[in-house]
């Protein structure tokens, strides 16, 4: 593990680069089969409706993928990563169109723990509302 | 329909190996758009003192999740899978996954409740390597949706 960042030189506050993540419906089509994650709610608009969801979805564990890239780029070294959890509080909506969505993630450092470890605080927006909850990251800084 | 709340702690046999391809590996994080040379690149991961190209840290959810589907789809429980939707999702990491991994997930129950009518089940999923040590541990929530009053 190597990561970029001194732990000497973040404080409780610190900002990581925020990033922006654009996703279409060739996004998600590309993430199934990536992933084998073939829920129809996330590329079938029929179905979508169907169950209730206003339209197709994005996979909650795309968003999840996105969002540590904010970490991960800030620390240099992805095996840096010691815990990362969410809550999948509201779904991205992804319209049929070539602009699709966009997730907007920030982060801070929220506290910094023994042995080079600390931990980040990540906010994930789409259309003005929060898509994850309790999106927290511990990574082991050089 | 109220679970079986005798589930609780129950353990599952550990899945067959899934032997991690760097392949796969490029394929997800192609799919993501993360282009961290450490998930395609030998040399880069070794330089930050990987055995060979490692895992973008979501990576493993797919077989973890693979292992919970067979656990969430036991008739026994009762869960009605086709209302279920990912409530949180958390991983700890002893290592990174990396290509050449033969893993194994033990599959575990650690808590069912029902919330309004919400059924609630807690998955861990212990991801073993062929060697017998621990990788990662994901904790998966899942939520199956009271259905609508008829």
């Amino acid at each position: 593990m190597t990561a970029k960042i001194s732990y000497g030189s973040v404080e409780v506050g610190t900002e990581l680069p925020a990033r922006s993540f654009p996703v279409t419906r060739a996004t998600l089509v590309q993430y199934a089969g990536a992933s084998g994650d073939f829920n129809p709610i996330h590329w079938n608009e029929k179905f979508a409706l169907e169950v209730g969801l206003p339209d197709v979805i994005a996979h909650g564990m795309f968003t999840m993928a996105e969002a540590i890239r904010v970490v991960t780029d800030w620390a240099g070294d992805p095996g840096a990563v010691v815990d990362y959890g969410v809550r999948f509080t509201k779904p991205v909506v992804v319209p049929n169109d070539d602009k699709g969505a966009l997730i907007e993630v920030s982060g801070k450092v929220a506290a910094k723990l023994d042995d080079n470890l600390v931990r980040v605080d990540l906010v994930a927006v789409c259309d003005g509302k929060k898509v994850l909850g309790m999106s927290r990251a511990v990574v082991r800084l050089a | 329909m109220a679970l079986d709340q005798s589930f609780v702690g129950r353990t599952y046999p550990p899945t067959p190996a899934y032997e991690v391809g760097r392949e796969k590996i490029r394929e997800f994080a192609e799919a993501v758009g993360d282009t961290h040379p450490a998930y395609v690149d030998a040399e880069a991961a070794r330089a930050l003192g990987h055995a060979d190209v490692i895992a973008p840290p979501t990576f493993v959810f797919s077989i973890t999740y693979r292992a919970a589907g067979e656990v969430v789809r036991d008739p026994q429980l009762g869960l009605d899978y086709s209302r279920v939707v990912h409530g949180d999702q958390k991983f700890s990491y002893v290592r990174p996954v990396r290509a050449g991994d033969r893993l194994t997930v033990t599959s575990t129950i650690e808590a069912v409740k029902s919330l309004a009518g919400n059924d609630i089940v807690d998955i861990r999923g212990d991801v073993h390597d062929e060697t017998g040590e621990l990788v990662v541990t994901a904790l998966t929530k899942l939520v199956a949706r009271a259905a609508e009053e008829a």
